[in-house]
């Protein structure tokens, strides 16, 4: 029985990392082919670094990931504590009714309403080509929203809510006080929200598809143009190099998130 | 109402706000859209061509049902073997389930394409050893094998978070009152893991009756899917209309599948459970 869960769990991850595991190989081929290895060389790697148009877009990726999930985080952190406090329950309910939309609609329909939004509005001005840095950077921090709500939310619901009160019985001003009070207790709920923010902006490519312009690509918008025709190897150096960035990424969290811990079970004993 | 909770509450204005504008307006408009035509007259045509599309509808739903039993065929011994191991390994083997996520969906299933072409990495591998080679790609089984692929992480994550918060004194009571392996999982392992099961049903179905670059790459264009006929009425052929009243159906069918599942996914604070 034992055995047979271990072959069978082996198998499934095996299954989950053949394509990854494929790419990482293909990505050192000498020849041009992702089919046939001719054998170890960096060839891909360095035509890479030489395609100003993908850097071009990994630079714009970059740049709208930090944007987009620092507006979502401020936003929707802001929106948690207001959510939190209301008192009216349609008005919540409607409220985080709302907030699921983006979560369980299928992308394509996010992306392709938003599309429509966007250009009913430029034609009610008379403007053309809207779409671009704008209505992407506006897509991201929408589809961003939700997560950074719904990770601060249950962080506010642990506090007692008599804190910040007392806080401020005791002459401290509301803002102040919800700095000094409630915000160290949440921050791991915001920061969560933050980084899952970025990590779905940089990933997303089905509502970017539809709400960008020619003149603003991003890195996924940029693959998708690749494959569309027969793809040379060095889409593969530049996937297992963003690979390699993440798994580093998540070692290092992991490792001061365990560190953490064990310094907190030496508090507590 | 004192001052105070005034201003928490003004807090939420800004994103109420901006969900108006970019939520609930953008489904407005697709609805607009879907009952007009180009010059903005009423018009019910766009509802009434989707009877041509509908075998794309019923191979998407047909195909994405397919996946999403396979997912969770696979899932569940996965996430209830990662759900008994000791915390410490449980967050190492979640984190290799998430891992592949991580990478670019668009690259994930393109390699995909890589290993199942009739040149590509399994048939060059099986020719050494004389066999000759299959024919995998642009076939019904391959947009299956994409979607079960890039959404597994999907099934497995939610049965293994209801499972791993499941206690095991409840599985030793039952035990001590002389509940068999089998009875252990019928009544208790199984019933408990329904949230986890439900939400994972609808996490792996949306996004897989909705995609247009699987059937694309892994079916060669050969098995369009609704996702694929929304794609092409808004980048290549600019009607606008039909794909808004496409979309609309889509939306309507999800909402009704999800408004099924939802009894058992919303747990006691009324959130989603993921």
């Amino acid at each position: 029985m034992k055995t047979t869960i271990r072959i069978y769990t082996a198998l499934v991850f095996i299954f989950l990392y053949l394509p990854i595991a494929v790419m990482v190989l293909y990505s050192f081929n000498s020849i041009n082919s992702t089919g046939v290895f001719g054998g170890f060389s960096l060839r891909w790697y360095r035509e890479l670094f030489r395609d100003t148009e993908t850097l071009t877009a990994l630079r714009n990726t970059l740049i709208l990931a930090v944007i987009s999930s620092l507006v979502a985080t401020v936003i929707g952190t802001a929106a948690a504590v207001g959510i939190d406090k209301m008192r009216k329950r349609w008005v919540k309910s409607v409220t985080l009714a709302v907030t699921n939309i983006p979560m369980v609609n299928p992308e394509i329909v996010t992306g392709v309403s938003m599309m429509l939004l966007f250009v009913f509005g430029a034609r009610l001005v008379n403007a053309s080509g809207v779409l671009g840095f704008w209505t992407i950077l506006i897509a991201h921090i929408t589809f961003n929203l939700p997560y950074v709500i719904l990770s601060v939310l249950p962080k506010l619901r642990q506090i007692d809510p008599h804190l910040q009160e007392a806080a401020q019985d005791l002459g401290c001003p509301p803002l102040k006080s919800f700095f000094l009070a409630v915000f160290p207790t949440i921050l791991p709920g915001v920061l969560t929200g933050a980084v899952m923010a970025f990590t779905l902006s940089l990933d997303d490519f089905v509502i970017s598809y539809f709400t960008s312009g020619p003149e603003f690509q991003t890195l996924p918008i940029r693959i998708f143009a690749m494959t569309k025709k027969r793809v040379t190897p060095d889409i593969y150096a530049l996937s297992t190099m963003l690979f390699a960035a993440i798994l580093i990424l998540l070692i290092a969290i992991n490792v001061l998130q365990a560190r953490s811990e064990k310094q907190q079970s030496k508090k507590k004993y | 109402m004192n001052k105070r909770s005034l201003g928490a509450r003004l807090a939420a204005a800004p994103y109420m706000v901006w969900s108006v504008l970019f939520v609930v307006a953008p489904l407005i408009m697709v609805g607009y859209y879907a009952i007009t035509d180009s010059t903005g007259a009423f018009t019910v045509a766009n509802f009434a061509q989707l009877g041509t599309y509908s075998d794309i509808f019923i191979r998407s739903i047909w195909f994405s049902l397919i996946a999403t039993l396979i997912c969770l065929v696979i899932a569940y011994p996965i996430a209830y073997t990662i759900a008994m191991r000791r915390e410490r390994s449980q967050r190492v083997l979640v984190m290799l389930v998430m891992l592949p996520m991580w990478m670019n969906f668009l690259l994930r299933t393109y390699s995909w394409m890589a290993i199942l072409e009739d040149t590509g990495v399994i048939n060059t591998l099986i020719g050494y050893f004389g066999i000759k080679p299959f024919h995998m790609i642009n076939t019904p089984g391959a947009v299956i094998l994409g979607m079960v692929y890039n959404f597994l992480p999907y099934m497995i994550l939610p049965i293994y978070s209801v499972l791993a918060k499941l206690e095991r004194s409840m599985i030793e009571a039952a035990q001590d009152l002389g509940a068999g392996r089998f009875q252990v999982l019928t009544k208790i392992i199984l019933p408990h893991s329904m949230p986890g099961i439900a939400s994972g049903l609808t996490m792996v179905f949306v996004p897989s009756v909705s995609t247009f670059y699987i059937s694309q790459k892994l079916g060669g264009g050969k098995f369009d899917l609704i996702g694929d006929t929304i794609e092409r009425q808004f980048q290549t052929s600019y009607n606008y209309h039909l794909g808004a009243a496409i979309s609309f159906v889509l939306m309507i069918l999800i909402l009704v599948c999800i408004s099924v599942l939802n009894k058992f996914t919303v747990d006691d604070e009324g959130g989603l459970l993921i």
